[in-house]
């Protein structure tokens, strides 16, 4: 899947900071929710970001910490819109 | 699935396997459970199951092993669930996975923090709702053996 790192082993935090700041729309998700096949796992609450259809959302890999990425779906953006929290237009 | 259903089932979750004691103490730990009497599931990376594998090809002390993303994914579907779950923890990736574990599961679940920084990690886990079993280090497993000793005393005597 076509994908963008924004930023690579940061902290949870640093990963939620970033989208808070710099996304246009912030959804509020439970650990365990799944976006493009993956599990997200984090701190609660989870953020994730939307700028029209491009979703940026925080993945972490066990031996090399999170990666904050960025993928365009207009599907998955879709279903975030309707299951999620959303926190901030 | 409630707490009693899940009553005698334990997982154990392990990160990544860069910080030595994390294989002997979750081999340690996994034998002290089925002593008592409860059956086990290791949830791992590849590497760590392989360290855990490669050193008991006679599967004289692990049960089930299975990947740890597949765990994740089996526990948020509402699939499978553990009485208690360990989470080994050296670093900022494992608090996202034990705070994942405490949200998911309706187990007792226990972090057990180890390596270099168990102070700022133990600071992390503060809002998090989990038991917290910790010992500083990296190399020597007897502090952490130790600790384990309680928690799994613990379990024996509330089982």
């Amino acid at each position: 899947m076509k994908h963008e790192i924004i930023a690579r082993q940061i902290s949870f935090t640093e990963a939620s900071s970033y989208i808070r700041s710099n996304t246009a729309e912030v959804y509020e998700v439970p650990p365990g929710f799944k976006i493009f096949d993956v599990y997200i796992i984090g701190i609660p609450p989870i953020l994730l970001g939307i700028d029209g259809t491009v979703i940026t959302f925080p993945y972490t890999k066990p031996c090399h910490g999170t990666f904050l990425l960025r993928i365009d779906s207009p599907e998955e953006a879709g279903r975030i819109r309707a299951a999620a929290k959303r926190v901030r237009k | 699935m409630n707490e009693k259903s899940l009553r005698g089932t334990a997982l154990v979750m392990l990160g990544c396997p860069q910080v030595p004691i994390q294989t002997s103490a979750a081999l340690y730990l996994v034998h002290g459970l089925r002593k008592a009497g409860i059956p086990v599931t290791i949830a791992g990376t590849p590497s760590a199951r392989a360290l855990l594998e490669v050193a008991d090809p006679e599967r004289v002390y692990l049960d089930e092993v299975v990947d740890l993303d597949a765990c994740i994914g089996f526990i948020a579907e509402g699939e499978r669930d553990f009485s208690m779950s360990f989470v080994f923890v050296h670093n900022d990736a494992g608090v996202a996975y034990v705070a994942s574990l405490a949200a998911m599961s309706k187990g007792r679940v226990h972090a057990v923090v180890f390596g270099g920084s168990t102070e700022e990690i133990v600071a992390q886990l503060q809002q998090v709702p989990c038991e917290i079993i910790t010992a500083r280090g990296s190399h020597n497993p007897l502090p952490m053996k130790k600790k384990l000793d309680g928690v799994l005393q613990w379990v024996v005597s509330n089982r």
